[in-house]
């Protein structure tokens, strides 16, 4: 059934490629002819195809890696946020990718969302930790779907290519506007003489060249733009399929809509790969956007009354937008069987709480910037900074002596090292420095020795001071290895 | 010359049976493949649930029952050999542990516990992808099915015992015995 539907946006891929090649060929020509005289038609076609290699081929190699590092998108392991994994996962299944699509994280609290690749094969999809801690399971379903849409549909192929050629055509006329206008008088020379010649459609070629440059970026803007703003009709019209779960993606847009946050990773080269178009209001929308407008996106989805399958999708568009206009090739709507709507996950019931929510966005920094986690058997998630060197810790709700997950704390610390994380370096900085000095009961001078303090029984509260005066307490349950002194931050090792 | 064409024809059939054979065998191999999907996931599903009992029974010093029929359904569902079977068995264990699910509403420590928490978000997810994996199996096997069914496949079907494949039938099962189960005590 999705058959269909891809090789229908394949083919109108292909067509929207052709167009746009013939017309950059086309001004290539004109420019060439016009500037270069007689014969330089040739030259402006071969100037112009190695403009539109070059810029293809830095991106096509560059491309998605380039993407994700200009969003600061950091890779993430499945232990940061299983259930995000999860659900990455259940959509490939459904959608049948080939791989697992890589996922990333973006530390910013606007919630959005992209998916980027040239081939399903080798994707990746890149979330924001607002977007994680903003929506419930079922709508961050709806999120990751409607990516995955774009994934299974090659929107990000398209999109890719499209924009390449958009921006050849567009540089092109610039470089060629530009040259006519500070050149003016030796250009105008140089059509005399070519008149003199007997030549007489020298100024018509010029004129030509001028209108097709002025109206050729235009033209090539607006066909790119609407087509986009299609794919992501069809995006949620397969996001929907998919989730069978209107309510999800409706109700992730509606979050993402009245954020007030201002996106900072986005620019306007990636701004057209979100889910949510990061740089517009949310009211403006018209042939030079590339989504459509978010309020007309939920409505539709709000006003899906037949199911969850294509035919509801596309009559709750015809009845928003008020015209029948085709999202999706009439030979996949006809087959398109009638899709159920699924219950609500049970757990959408059960909000959080707003402090639930804080803590949960600050653990997903910490995890971003290195911090491992352990669950402790009485429930309670350790948090383990990147620079923990104690081979066990105590719970610090039952006092329970947890191994410390040395492989993991490492391996965590060095991806986010690797991604350049700033908090976990700097936390790994800091604590190589304070020296150790001598406390209060007994050991060894100097002042580079450890600071020791020997338990005198293990039942009771005992307290002791801390080489800077600070008082610090044991509980009876207490059974790590070391302490930290929240005064001076100076470690004292408990035996 | 009669001998020449007669051997070009019989070339030919043989090339059409050998086309139809190899189709037939890769719709089979699709329809394993799914089932390997939704095999896999049925696992997973199998290892959770020892965690989740034992993390719940702390708490659920009054739900003996509930808990070991989770375990016995458990048991039952890894016993399971053919599709069918495990259709039935699969069945159980969801109405088991749906049964669970709302019998945990009583138990706010237990809901709070991080361990159950994420120990419940992998049982969803699991259940999720049954599903979604479950959608591509039914139209693996619709296809195969329809294939050995119809003329000429029917007949190479037929000659190389291609049998028809069962449909895993977990969620309308589930729904025909729905109203069996009560909820209350």
């Amino acid at each position: 059934m999705f058959w269909e539907l891809i090789a229908a946006n394949r083919r109108k891929s292909f067509m929207l490629f052709v167009g746009m090649a013939a017309l950059l060929v086309t001004l290539g020509y004109f420019i060439g002819e016009a500037t270069m005289g007689e014969g330089g038609g040739t030259i402006g076609i071969v100037v112009a195809t190695a403009v539109w290699v070059i810029m293809s081929a830095a991106s096509v190699f560059g491309g998605p890696d380039l993407v994700l590092r200009m969003s600061r998108a950091k890779p993430v392991t499945a232990d940061v946020h299983p259930q995000l994994f999860n659900i990455v996962e259940e959509m490939k299944i459904a959608a049948g990718l080939p791989a697992m699509p890589k996922v990333y994280i973006i530390d910013e609290k606007a919630p959005n969302a992209f998916a980027t690749g040239l081939r399903p094969e080798d994707s990746s999809i890149a979330v924001t930790a607002g977007l994680l801690t903003k929506l419930n399971r079922d709508e961050l379903q709806g999120v990751i779907a409607h990516e995955t849409s774009h994934i299974m549909n090659r929107d990000v192929q398209f999109l890719t290519l499209a924009s390449i050629m958009l921006g050849s055509i567009a540089l092109i006329s610039q470089v060629f506007l530009r040259g006519m206008w500070y050149s003016g008088g030796s250009s105008k020379r140089w059509r005399s003489s070519k008149k003199s010649e007997g030549g007489g459609g020298g100024g018509a070629l010029i004129v030509v060249a001028i209108v097709l440059a002025i109206l050729g970026p235009i033209f090539a803007r607006i066909l790119y733009f609407s087509i986009s703003r299609q794919r992501e009709y069809l995006a949620d019209a397969c996001a929907v399929r998919l989730t069978r779960y209107p309510a999800g993606l409706a109700g992730a847009l509606e979050k993402i809509s009245q954020s007030p946050l201002h996106l900072e990773a986005a620019n306007q080269v990636t701004a057209p790969m979100y889910t949510v178009a990061p740089l517009q209001g949310a009211k403006a929308a018209s042939w030079g956007s590339t989504h459509p407008p978010i309020q007309e996106r939920i409505a539709i989805l709000r006003g899906m009354s037949e199911g969850a399958g294509f035919l509801s999708y596309q009559h709750a568009l015809a009845k928003v937008r008020g015209k029948p206009s085709m999202i999706m090739p009439a030979s996949a709507l006809k087959k398109d069987e009638r899709v159920a709507v699924r219950e609500a996950h049970p757990d959408v019931a059960r909000e959080q709480s707003e402090k639930d929510k804080a803590r949960d966005v600050m653990d997903l920094m910490r995890a971003v910037n290195g911090f491992a986690f352990l669950l402790c058997a009485c429930g309670l998630k350790i948090k383990l900074p990147p620079e923990i060197e104690d081979a066990s810790i105590a719970c610090p709700r039952c006092g329970r002596e947890n191994e410390v997950p040395r492989a993991q704390v490492t391996e965590f610390a060095e991806v986010a090292a690797a991604v350049g994380a700033i908090v976990g370096s700097q936390a790994k900085a800091d604590a190589g420095g304070p020296p150790f000095a001598q406390p209060a009961p007994g050991g060894s001078s100097g002042p580079d020795a450890p600071l020791e303090y020997r338990r005198r029984a293990h039942k009771e509260w005992e307290s002791f001071s801390c080489a800077c005066g600070h008082l610090l307490q044991l509980s009876p349950v207490f059974s790590a290895s070391q302490m930290k002194c929240p005064n001076c931050t100076r470690i004292t090792r408990i035996v | 010359m009669a001998a020449l064409i007669f051997l070009g024809v019989v070339v030919l059939a043989v090339m059409f049976f050998v086309g139809i054979y190899n189709s037939l065998v890769g719709l089979r191999n699709r329809v394993k493949n799914a089932w390997s999907q939704i095999d896999v996931q049925l696992k997973r599903r199998h290892d959770l649930i020892p965690n989740l009992v034992e993390t719940a029974k702390g708490y659920m010093t009054h739900e003996r029952e509930t808990l070991s029929a989770i375990t016995e359904a458990r048991s039952r569902a890894m016993g399971a050999g053919s599709v069918a079977e495990k259709g039935v068995a699969e069945t159980q264990l969801t109405q088991a542990l749906s049964k669970f699910m709302v019998v945990v509403e009583n138990y706010p420590d237990l809901k709070a516990n991080q361990n159950f928490l994420s120990l419940q978000e992998e049982l969803t997810s699991t259940e999720n992808k049954i599903a979604f994996a479950r959608q591509s199996y039914t139209d693996a096997v619709n296809f195969y099915n329809n294939k050995i069914e119809m003329f000429p496949s029917n007949v190479v079907a037929g000659m190389f015992n291609f049998r028809p494949e069962t449909f895993f039938e977990i969620e309308d099962a589930a729904q025909r015995e729905a109203p069996k189960v009560s909820f209350t005590r």
